[in-house]
């Protein structure tokens, strides 16, 4: 934008510039069309979604992909209800995001006005902070708070709600005086996030290292958060520990490293899942011992110490006690737990070379398994991931959905870089892989994007292909399809008698690839292994519109190990194949 | 009243927050989504118009207090957080109390001279009481009113400062 605002709506599109935004995600109504007119003088690109919900989790996507702030501007009312699940997704994920709602005018408030909604009282528990602008003087400072808040400290969702007649221009109530956002002070009082850690802590915490002999690395996603990838590696390979990666930090501390043992927790490996329950100290760092983690809280871990690392400090102590905790960015502390335990020398170690072979004798006997289709059979979903992860580069960034295929992708799938895996964890939203695929995409359009989607989630969010073909987004869509929500079902099958209820969607309806072509994309069907590999690689090769495969996938097919809802992860279920070879285990 | 159970542990928390609109909404939403029970809970500007001064009162059996005063201190509009050990706070509460006269004026009265109370309002058969003190004598009160027959009570939660060195 050339000259200087001299009202809110053009102010609010500046302000969004002078933060570095680059792409924006969202739909216009009534209460933010003020604010969509400065839009098409200004350099950010916007995208125009098919549902706010879309707009919420390509802005999800975009920052997990890139590292910056995922940006959504949607109307009032509806659309703000619409964004509420991605909100409460980046809330659980910890994703730095900015939403702009559009508000009924002030004086409208509070009357039940035409699409009107209390926008911040509904956001209040799934954002980190929300704000209703009343003076459009503020909104320069008001749209700098909300990134500084999305982005420092633990990251998270912010939702800046403007009412109409302040970014009207024919309102004289519209009327500001343009400052540059951070040519004023912010009016934040109450939020000082902590980075550094304790040094006195620290060095506790590595001595406690040197000392234990069963020590495992649990890391979380506050590792990526905090872009600590790179002196996490020197710290494991500096201790020669071991080290597992939740699903929110798949990608972290790369799988083909061999000291790492994968996924942890209810699908997680067998060798992830007992190093833990059998180490004597678990470093966590920017993990928070979320209960698909832990299994049965008071059987987890029982002789571990705990050394727990976290930006924020309400995650300290919260479910587990720590003997040490550390509050700090995970960047700064690995930082200074290399320099505490260089400063120990390497004569302070424990001799862990017995917890060295134990743990590579179970990744040996429990390697991740599953039983090839016998001809005629449908696909096996295991086999389809395998085919995906090696007909692409392992930078390709890798999307999911929620269910079987989400947990067949962390297991099979070769997390070899950080920000190359994106998925709904805390949530769990279902339709989240194809828009966050999107924002993905747009955020880094030179790198190779595949979503991973069940047909139940696909179901939920697919009409963003529209606005991928529209926009110029492509993506490549790999379907599981099963015709069952696929992760219930396997629960009704191993809980609940294998009484089905409410699981089988259809062996007939939608037909996926007219689907694709009818929303411009390419689309495929694959039904029997030796297609598997040249559909990937047909896929591979266009690049000029979204492709969607659908792999026609086994339903019996269920996600092992598996440790049982309640039961402690000392209770792991291994790939029925491997079963006999946990006989007698205490 | 439950006369079997023991008494509760009441611990005090002050926060100052940011006096503006829906701040109260953010603190209270906070405790009812974490599952958190307030006990009382008082709410005024301070000295500087900026900011207000919340004093909550939780159960400590029922309620995890690190937790409930980190996430609080987490809300970005709470400025400072403070617990407050009871054996080094100032506590005190103000109740306003109706109660019921009939042929017993002058039992009622040795008990309004005996804690201090003011009577604010007399009617034919009643009386409004105010008294402002420990909230544990606050109970004391009410409960040597009780027999006369409570008309209406209000109490307004409890509001406490640290002591005084020296």
């Amino acid at each position: 934008m050339s000259n200087n605002p001299s009202n809110g709506g053009e102010a609010l599109v500046k302000a969004l510039e002078f933060e570095g935004v680059e792409v924006m995600f969202g739909l216009p109504g009534g209460a933010i069309l003020p604010v969509y007119d400065p839009i098409i003088e200004s350099s950010i690109r916007h995208v125009l979604v098919r549902h706010e919900q879309g707009a919420g989790h390509m802005a999800e996507g975009y920052a997990h992909a890139t590292g910056k702030p995922g940006v959504c501007m949607v109307t009032s009312g509806p659309a703000a209800t619409n964004v509420v699940t991605p909100l409460a997704d980046a809330m659980l994920d910890s994703v730095p995001m900015v939403c702009i709602t559009g508000q009924v005018p002030l004086a409208a408030i509070g009357t039940d006005a035409f699409q009107e909604c209390d926008t911040t009282g509904i956001t209040m528990a799934v954002t980190k902070h929300n704000f209703l602008v009343t003076d459009p003087q503020d909104i320069p400072r008001i749209i700098h708070e909300a990134f500084h808040i999305a982005t420092t400290g633990r990251p998270g969702p912010v939702l800046v709600d403007i009412p109409k007649d302040i970014v009207d221009p024919v309102n004289p109530r519209s009327a500001m005086t343009w400052y540059e956002p951070d040519s004023v002070p912010m009016e934040l009082p109450g939020y000082h996030p902590v980075t550094e850690g304790d040094p006195a802590r620290i060095a506790e915490a590595a001595e406690l290292i040197a000392q234990a002999e069963r020590p495992v690395l649990y890391v979380g996603g506050g590792v990526l958060k905090a872009r600590a990838a790179e002196p996490l590696l020197e710290l494991a390979e500096l201790l020669q520990i071991p080290v597992v990666t939740t699903l929110m930090a798949r990608g972290a501390f790369p799988d083909r490293h061999e000291l790492c043992l994968g996924m942890p927790g209810m699908h997680g490996n067998y060798t992830a899942v007992t190093a833990m329950q059998q180490s004597d100290l678990l470093v966590s760092l920017g993990a928070r011992f979320d209960d698909r983690v832990t299994g049965k809280l008071d059987g987890f871990a029982p002789t571990a110490k705990i050394i727990h690392v976290d930006i924020d400090p309400a995650e300290l102590g919260k479910v587990r006690q720590y003997n040490v905790g550390i509050q700090g960015d995970c960047k700064l502390v690995i930082e200074g737990l290399i320099e505490s335990t260089k400063a120990l020398g390497a004569s302070a170690q424990a001799d862990r070379s017995e917890w060295r072979s134990t743990v590579s004798g179970w990744q040996e006997k429990f390697p991740l398994v599953y039983e090839q289709s016998a001809p005629g059979d449908k696909l096996k979903p295991q086999f389809v991931m395998e085919q995906l992860r090696d007909g692409n580069p392992s930078d390709t960034i890798l999307c999911s959905g929620v269910g079987q295929h989400q947990m067949h992708a962390s297991q099979f799938w070769k997390f070899d870089h950080p920000y190359t895996w994106i998925n709904s964890g805390g949530l769990g939203t279902m339709g989240f892989s194809i828009p966050a695929a999107i924002g993905a995409k747009a955020g880094m359009p030179d790198r190779r994007v595949w979503a991973v989607d069940g047909d139940g989630n696909f179901q939920m969010t697919a009409q963003e292909l529209v606005t991928a073909t529209v926009e110029d987004i492509p993506i490549k869509v790999a379907l599981f399809n099963n015709s069952y929500l696929g992760m219930v079902r396997q629960w009704q099958e191993m809980f609940y008698d294998e009484r089905f209820s409410e699981v089988h969607l259809s062996d007939h309806v939608p037909d996926y690839v007219k689907w694709a072509e009818s929303m411009g994309a390419v689309g495929i069907r694959v039904e029997s292994p030796e297609e598997v590999a040249p559909a990937i690689a047909k896929a591979n090769e266009i690049n000029d519109r979204s492709v969607v495969v659908e792999f026609v996938t086994d339903a019996r097919e269920n996600v092992f190990p598996m440790v049982p809802a309640g039961a402690t992860n000392s209770e792991v279920v291994v790939d029925p194949s491997q079963q006999h070879l946990l006989d007698g285990r205490d | 009243m439950n006369q079997t159970s023991t008494a509760p542990v009441w611990q005090t928390i002050v926060a100052t927050v940011e006096n503006k609109p829906g701040v109260l909404a953010r603190v209270a939403g906070l405790f009812s989504r974490r599952g958190f029970n307030i006990h009382s809970l008082a709410v005024a500007p301070t000295d500087d118009e900026r900011f207000s001064r919340i004093t909550f009162t939780v159960d400590v059996e029922g309620t995890p207090l690190d937790q409930v005063v980190k996430q609080l201190d987490k809300l970005v509009n709470v400025v400072d957080i403070q617990q407050l050990d009871p054996s080094e706070s100032i506590e005190r509460e103000l109740i306003l109390i109706a109660v019921e006269v009939g042929d017993r004026r002058k039992e009622l009265m040795e008990i309004v001279d005996d804690h201090r109370a003011q009577v604010l309002s007399e009617g034919d058969d009643t009386i409004m009481l105010s008294w402002s003190a420990r909230p544990a004598r606050l109970d004391e009160l009410e409960e040597r009113l009780r027999p006369f027959g409570i008309v209406e009570l209000q109490r307004t939660g409890r509001v406490a400062l640290p002591s005084l060195d020296g």
